[in-house]
């Protein structure tokens, strides 16, 4: 049981691109109206990771990143991982805040606060959309937020994996800025079991 | 020129001076060090978890504190390394997110590091420098010509143990 994320159809992976991308369609929506730029996203990765790889896909474990974490409950448990590299984090909240570019140089109360809003918003939208793809209806929790090395914050969803097997099923998506100024990478990681919920649900 | 010995999560490296070794971004892992000063070998062993018996997949040895430490020991003997002569280091087993209703899984930082000590204790090897705990992550290196284990954190400032 431990690895059966490696034995995946090829069109049980493109199912899942596909909530991906409804999902995180949904997110990039939410966050340009919030922001007002428009934001690009790429098609969303899914890719069937070694643990110890998982956080090369953002830049090696000791980048200086700022995750935004929820634990989603329903019948399909997963983990939401928000990350934005420092600098884009700063941005952003220069822009939420009505700040000069720049202004920002480290997070107070406020600036988390306001991350961790954009973080709960963003999961609101994936998992609706989610939902009207599946079905499946899921609850995040409350954000919690850390501003650390890439490593640590993703070793918290990471261990939870170690214990069932030693591959990551990741649904990733970045999203840029126009100008590039805002890079983020949006992580849906769900647990080993509700994998073949999710596709059960969609038939696949 | 030393050389610089990447060690990955759930992984372990040993070597002799004047290699360093280095495990980049530890949250809740931690890095255990083994140290022989007479003939300066040591291993530096990265884990995610604290107990093999108790996760459905356990063949990667080095992804827990109980199996990795016995390996890499193991290992570190079959090189000439001397049991009683081992001192251990440890850093690591972070609490990232602050959860109020954190479970079990929230707070396996701490448990790795009390799986890590009994462990040492029970094979009689000495712990003579430990960092755990708080809520930031770690880089964390063993310099192997002279045992010195450096921890680096991002703003809580670098130290050596």
């Amino acid at each position: 049981m431990s690895d059966d994320i490696a034995s995946l159809s090829p069109v049980q992976m493109d199912a899942l691109r596909e909530i991906g991308n409804v999902g995180a369609g949904n997110s990039a929506t939410a966050l340009s109206q919030i922001i007002n730029r428009r934001i690009d996203m790429d098609v969303p990765r899914v890719s069937i990771v070694p643990l110890e790889e998982v956080p090369e896909l953002v830049g090696g474990p000791d980048t200086m990143v700022v995750g935004v974490f929820l634990r989603v409950y329903g019948k399909a448990p997963s983990n939401i991982l928000f990350l934005l590299p420092r600098d884009s984090a700063f941005y952003l909240v220069d822009m939420l805040m009505g700040k000069k570019h720049g202004d920002t140089q480290k997070l107070d109360f406020m600036d988390e606060s306001a991350l961790m809003e954009i973080g709960n918003i963003l999961s609101g939208a994936y998992l609706n959309a989610l939902f009207n793809f599946t079905n499946i209806s899921l609850l995040p929790s409350i954000p919690a937020l850390a501003m650390d090395m890439a490593g640590a914050i993703l070793s918290v969803v990471l261990v939870q994996l170690g214990q069932m097997g030693d591959h990551a099923l990741v649904i990733e998506t970045e999203f840029k800025t126009e100008d590039d100024g805002i890079k983020g990478h949006f992580f849906l990681v769900p647990d080993p079991g509700s994998l073949e919920i999710i596709l059960q649900a969609v038939g696949v | 020129m030393p050389d610089l010995v990447k060690v990955g999560m759930a992984d372990y490296k040993v070597g002799r001076a004047p290699d360093i070794l280095i495990s980049y971004g530890l949250g809740s892992c931690i890095g255990i060090s083994l140290y022989d000063p007479q003939t300066k070998i040591g291993g530096l062993l990265h884990i995610m978890l604290p107990d093999s018996s108790k996760s459905r997949s356990n063949e990667n040895r080095a992804k827990f504190a109980d199996t990795g430490i016995k390996d890499m020991l193991q290992e570190l003997i079959s090189m000439g390394a001397v049991k009683s002569r081992l001192v251990a280091k440890l850093a690591g087993g972070a609490q990232m997110f602050a959860f109020a209703n954190a479970s079990d899984i929230m707070r396996v930082g701490l448990r790795n590091a009390a799986a890590s000590k009994e462990i040492l204790a029970s094979l009689s090897i000495p712990v003579v420098g430990e960092d755990t705990g708080g809520n930031y992550g770690r880089t964390v290196q063993i310099d192997l010509a002279n045992g010195v284990y450096k921890v680096k954190t991002i703003d809580k400032g670098d130290k050596e143990i």
